[in-house]
């Protein structure tokens, strides 16, 4: 089970990189994606940096960067804000935020796009891109079209002064936070819900893994599933920065002619030490 | 009800002749000298906590208040637990609350029960706690356990070990 899971990301890793290496920044399938702010609980408004990347380690850069075509940046009022200083380097994507107003800023890269695979001419064929192309990029003889759709959002949270409420898009696979991403501590259950367009995600499995994996053998992943309510709670063994990811198939697509569609959800969350 | 009560107390300290004065609770806080290449003064916050952890009363908060732009409230997180249990929900600086931070040695401070952050403390058990986190250093938290209001004259103390020194705790009824 861990061994075709560690294979099948391999896959979905190399795929991302040519996805993210093309402009299209479609990296909805990569494995290890992440959003890593500079601090997560401030005492007063000021400016953060992040960076953004697709990686084999937590958290280092060592594979490709994440795009940020798709940046959501979130200001507590709920008004979108433009990041500053944005780059993309080679082994990753940096940008810096004023986060010049008390409450939590939700950060957040959502991917949106399709998958379709073919067969023209006798070759088997793969294309991925925004979905408003696919008529256009594949060709009308292809025979065995077969079309996913791809809903990926990679997220974290910063938070100035006293942390408010995170709003919900009801899109895709999301993250109910009922303790507070930025009010996270060692040895403190958190509980978080899971929702596929805002209803509760029931059953997925969520994966948690500390960051500093370079440092270490094990990868000593946490794995809980979801209650009927979507409901999970993790337990931080250790302070620290930690990653957390789910992913859900369904056949609840919005793309024409799409057989089913793939969800993910990552977020980045720090723990703090008592 | 409680007129009774109170003119029964009344009675009672005239009766045995005890003058009526007020229940303090005193603290004095040692800052460890530091031998270290830089060193900034320690921000230190002192609260009372119920046993749930939420905050009965905030005692005082030393911190630099006196930088341009409020530059100095930018490192109050670092005092975590504090900033967790109450200081993300002020509003600062807070009159009577924030104060100067102070030099290396004992210090003294205490509290009424007739006026400041006492005043309203209900009876119960509390802890007393301490939190100090230096710039480009470390960081302590001390607790000490106590009754609120002393029946009898009482003390308590913690000793740290890296950011605070002897923290000790004295009551009079």
């Amino acid at each position: 089970m861990q061994a075709a899971r560690r294979s099948i990301r391999r896959g979905v890793r190399s795929l991302a990189a040519v996805a993210v290496c093309t402009t299209l920044a479609t990296a909805a399938q990569a494995h290890n994606t992440w959003l890593m702010p500079s601090s997560t609980v401030l005492s007063s408004p000021q400016w953060v940096t992040v960076d953004a990347a697709v990686s084999n380690d937590l958290f280092y850069f060592n594979h490709v960067p994440l795009g940020l075509d798709n940046l959501v940046v979130e200001a507590p009022d709920g008004s979108r804000v433009e990041a500053a200083n944005p780059h993309r380097g080679k082994l990753r994507s940096v940008f810096d935020l004023n986060l010049d107003r008390t409450g939590t800023w939700h950060i957040a890269i959502v991917n949106r796009g399709a998958f379709a695979s073919y067969q023209l001419g006798g070759e088997q064929k793969r294309w991925r891109g925004p979905a408003a192309q696919l008529e256009k990029q594949i060709p009308a003889e292809a025979t065995e079209l077969q079309i996913t759709e791809s809903v990926s959002r990679v997220e974290t949270f910063a938070t100035v002064g006293k942390p408010s409420k995170i709003s919900l898009q009801n899109e895709g696979l999301e993250l109910v936070a009922e303790t507070h991403p930025n009010d996270l501590f060692a040895d403190e259950p958190a509980s978080f819900r899971l929702a596929v367009d805002g209803k509760p995600a029931a059953g997925v499995e969520v994966t948690v893994v500390a960051g500093g994996t370079r440092y270490r053998d094990a990868l000593a992943e946490l794995n809980v599933s979801t209650d009927e309510d979507g409901r999970f709670s993790v337990n931080w063994p250790a302070p620290g920065l930690y990653w957390l990811e789910a992913r859900v198939e369904d056949d609840k697509t919005t793309i024409p002619k799409a057989g089913k569609r793939r969800l993910a959800y990552t977020a980045t969350f720090e723990v703090l030490p008592q | 009800m409680k007129l009774t009560h109170g003119l029964a107390l009344g009675s009672l300290t005239a009766l045995i002749g005890v003058p009526a004065m007020a229940a303090e609770l005193g603290l004095t806080i040692e800052i460890p000298r530091l031998n270290v290449a830089e060193y900034h003064r320690p921000y230190v916050a002192l609260w009372i906590e119920r046993a749930d952890r939420t905050v009965a009363a905030n005692l005082a908060l030393w911190y630099d208040l006196k930088l341009k732009d409020a530059e100095g409230e930018k490192w109050l997180k670092d005092l975590r637990q504090w900033w967790r249990r109450s200081g993300r929900e002020l509003d600062l600086p807070i009159d009577g609350l924030s104060g100067a931070t102070r030099p290396p040695g004992s210090h003294r401070v205490s509290f009424g029960d007739d006026a400041g952050p006492v005043k309203d403390l209900a009876a119960g058990q509390y802890k007393l706690v301490v939190e100090a986190a230096r710039e480009v250093g470390g960081r302590e938290l001390l607790e000490i356990p106590f009754q609120w209001p002393p029946s009898a004259p009482a003390e308590g103390s913690a000793q740290g070990k890296s950011e605070l020194g002897a923290v000790k705790l004295t009551l009079k009824p």
